[in-house]
């Protein structure tokens, strides 16, 4: 009984010796939900943040365990930036709601949602059921595969970064500007390089390159599962195989996290080529960076069209 | 000296829960809001733009409706500042999940369950409540009662790594205690539960859970510290208001690799048993499991590996009984929608330690979709007063409404 109260008096101490801390001064905590917001983060903020994501690129971010240590990630974040659009809606609420980080409560000062100035593509009108699959009532979430998007993706990590220490304002700014300047480069190479194959035709697995077609210029004509999160059916596969047959369509691309069975046997009947696109920063070894993930999909849909002489 | 002890423990409580919110209040004065929700597709920008200065940001525009709500019955154009559709966007996220359950074979023992019944439609609410908390409301419907499963509030903006819930909940005592029905792995809960932990209710009562977070290098660890009123079906008793439950957890938790972890937790239950006024059970439970789920493949693959074992020390009439119950399970997703499982039960009655249950069971579970899922259990019991039961046990569970997150 008395050892009962000493634990509560210690717990009560314990409230009010820890107030929520005078966190030292040194690099901010940024905890993304994925890789590429991660590498973004790192672009704007510099040495003045230390960004970490929760996924890994080669990860469905539709599926992650929301896993206790996460929850210390959490705790420690001075800011934490999701995708948004519901991408995380399976497992980051209740992480948040354990993280005992009142800043990254939803509303909370220190929480962006980076899809709020983005150009988000797919948002239903009209009635929308699970008959359709798990769609994302409040659009595509698979925004970030549109370099355009990257560049306000960082502006609006750049606001927040600015509002949480104005002191490095200028600094953010001026990397902010020389990450749009270096991506926007990059950009004009990347769709110069795209430009013989634009209008090309392609399968997707998944819907996940909504915004990168309509960057580059790809035709996504049909996706190799028959509705959102849906895995795919024998008769699905048939109709894609004969639509592909008469569009001619050489190319599939597959997310690295998806069982490439299906998307292969199709290739056999087609002739097409399967495609394993990370469509995210950290997918490949290789892919260190936002700029990266840009130039190993864009070289990788290049020399298959080339390959295959399709268009 | 046992109430003055009860009051002071229930002060304590009262003071760490009513003086958090003031206090985060102060340290961490509101934020201007987010920015609004902009348009959905501000204008497309030229690719090769120069590097912009710094230009005044635009004037927030009004709230919009996000275009799919409009279709989906949700008020469209912009929101009106009063009126009734203004309140719809403040509606809680609202789901609803049926569980229907199918018996064949032979079971002659006082817990058969029927061939067929829907044994349990929970419907959940969920919304943020303030700045300061969010709540969370299970109504359940069963065949022959309508219950509040559970109904808390939780203070998410408390400093010091403490996290406070008030209302009625499942206490933390081990891991399927907390489970709701539909998250289990299997169709029934283990025998051990049945015997030693309050029965498919468990230990679910009103009362102020508070838990703290000791973030560390090494692993994740968490104190639980809970006070309920003291009445839990089958298990707890409170004749008088003194007689509460107080239930203790300490969990930790080690990811071994970016695939594998390992969660485990040691707990305790005191309250008070129907045997007479001034008879206690006490409960000490641990638990153990082991996570595979390779990351590539995280949508295909996955193995758990769980065990719980329970101590209970009755006090009866005639003096105390102790009585020992476990499970060790296992599940393994060998396909994107299929999943195999096996579990052994054990378990002492809690008045008759000489009397043991015995169990196996083998599962085959599968999910059309995210939202829903068919359950096979065949089922072999072998009860403490000698009945064999061989059962094979159906379950087809389904959900609608908001997409609920899953629990870990």
């Amino acid at each position: 009984m008395r050892s009962r109260s000493t634990i509560l008096a210690l717990g009560a101490l314990l409230a009010a010796s820890l107030p929520d801390a005078a966190r030292a001064a040194g690099p901010l905590n940024v905890v993304t939900t994925t890789e590429d917001l991660a590498s973004i983060a790192r672009e704007v903020g510099g040495d003045k943040v230390k960004a970490e994501s929760l996924s890994r690129g080669y990860q469905d971010p539709h599926f992650v365990e929301a896993k206790p240590s996460f929850v210390l990630k959490l705790n420690k974040a001075d800011l934490l930036i999701a995708v948004g659009r519901e991408l995380e809606i399976g497992w980051l609420p209740p992480l948040v709601t354990q993280s005992r980080n009142s800043r990254i409560q939803p509303g909370g000062d220190r929480y962006l949602d980076a899809s709020l100035t983005a150009r988000i593509l797919e948002i239903p009108t009209g009635q929308i059921t699970r008959a359709m699959g798990d769609v994302h009532p409040a659009g595509n979430p698979h925004y970030w595969l549109d370099p355009e998007n990257g560049k306000r993706i960082a502006k609006a990590i750049e606001g927040k970064l600015a509002a949480i220490s104005p002191g490095d304002a200028s600094y953010f700014s001026q990397r902010e500007e020389d990450f749009e300047k270096r991506v926007s480069d990059a950009e004009k190479r990347w769709v110069a390089t795209m430009a013989p194959s634009r209008g090309t035709k392609v399968v997707t697995y998944h819907r996940s390159w909504p915004n990168f077609a309509e960057r580059f210029g790809l035709d996504v004509i049909g996706y190799v599962e028959p509705k959102p999160g849906i895995p795919p059916s024998p008769s699905h596969t048939l109709e894609l195989i004969q639509e592909m047959k008469r569009q001619n369509v050489k190319i599939i691309m597959v997310e690295p996290y998806f069982d490439s069975k299906t998307p292969n046997s199709i290739a056999r009947e087609t002739g097409a080529k399967v495609l394993v696109m990370p469509p995210s920063v950290g997918g490949e070894k290789e892919i260190t960076d936002y700029i990266a993930l840009f130039d190993y999909d864009i070289r990788l849909v290049v020399d298959a069209i080339k390959q295959a002489g399709a268009k | 000296m046992r109430s003055r002890d009860v009051r002071r423990v229930v002060l304590a409580v009262f003071v760490t829960f009513v003086s958090a919110p003031l206090w985060a209040q102060s340290t961490d004065p509101p934020a201007p809001p987010e920015q609004t929700p902009a348009e959905q597709t501000p204008p497309e920008q030229t690719p090769p733009s120069p590097p912009p200065s710094p230009e005044p940001p635009a004037a927030p525009p009004p709230t919009e409706v996000p275009p799919g709500a409009a279709g989906a019955g949700g008020p469209s154009g912009p929101l009106p500042t009063y009126g009734p559709a203004s309140s719809k966007v403040f509606n809680p996220d609202i789901a609803v999940i049926g569980d229907f359950l199918g018996a064949i074979g032979k079971n002659n023992s006082d817990r058969a369950t029927p061939s067929l019944e829907l044994h349990e439609a929970e419907a959940s609410f969920q919304a943020i409540v303030d700045p300061y908390a969010r709540a969370d409301f299970f109504l359940t419907f069963s065949p022959d009662e309508v219950g509040v499963e559970e109904g808390f509030i939780t203070f998410t903006s408390l400093p010091a790594n403490f996290l406070v819930k008030v209302g009625k909940m499942r206490a933390s005592f081990g891991k399927a205690n907390q489970m709701h029905n539909h998250v289990l792995p299997w169709t029934d809960r283990p025998l051990v539960t049945q015997d030693l932990v309050g029965g498919e209710e468990g230990i679910s009562d009103a009362g102020v859970s508070v838990s703290r977070l000791f973030p560390n290098e090494i692993l994740f660890l968490e104190a639980t510290a809970e006070v309920y009123r003291g009445e839990s079906p089958e298990l707890f008793r409170a004749p008088t208001r003194g007689d509460l439950t107080y239930v203790g957890r300490l969990r930790g938790y080690r990811d071994l690799t970016e695939s594998t972890n390992l969660d485990f937790g040691g707990s305790f239950a005191q309250g008070h048993n129907d045997a007479g006024p001034s008879f206690k059970t006490r409960l000490w439970g641990a638990d153990l499991a082991f996570r595979y789920r390779p990351l590539r493949r995280a949508i295909y693959r996955r193995l758990i590996l769980r065990t719980e074992a329970v101590w209970s020390r009755k006090e009866l009439e005639g003096g105390v009984v102790n009585a020992f119950g476990a499970y060790v399970s296992g599940e393994y997703q060998f396909a994107r929608r299929w999943f195999g499982g096996v579990r052994l039960d054990r378990s002492d009655r809690a008045d008759r330690p000489d009397r043991q249950d015995q169990g196996l069971s083998a599962l085959l579970t599968y999910w059309p979709s995210e939202f829903s899922q068919v359950r096979g259990q065949y089922r072999y019991t072998k009860y403490a007063n000698g009945i064999k039961a061989n059962e094979l046990l159906c379950q087809l569970l389904f959900s609608i409404g908001a997409h609920g997150a899953h629990t870990f």
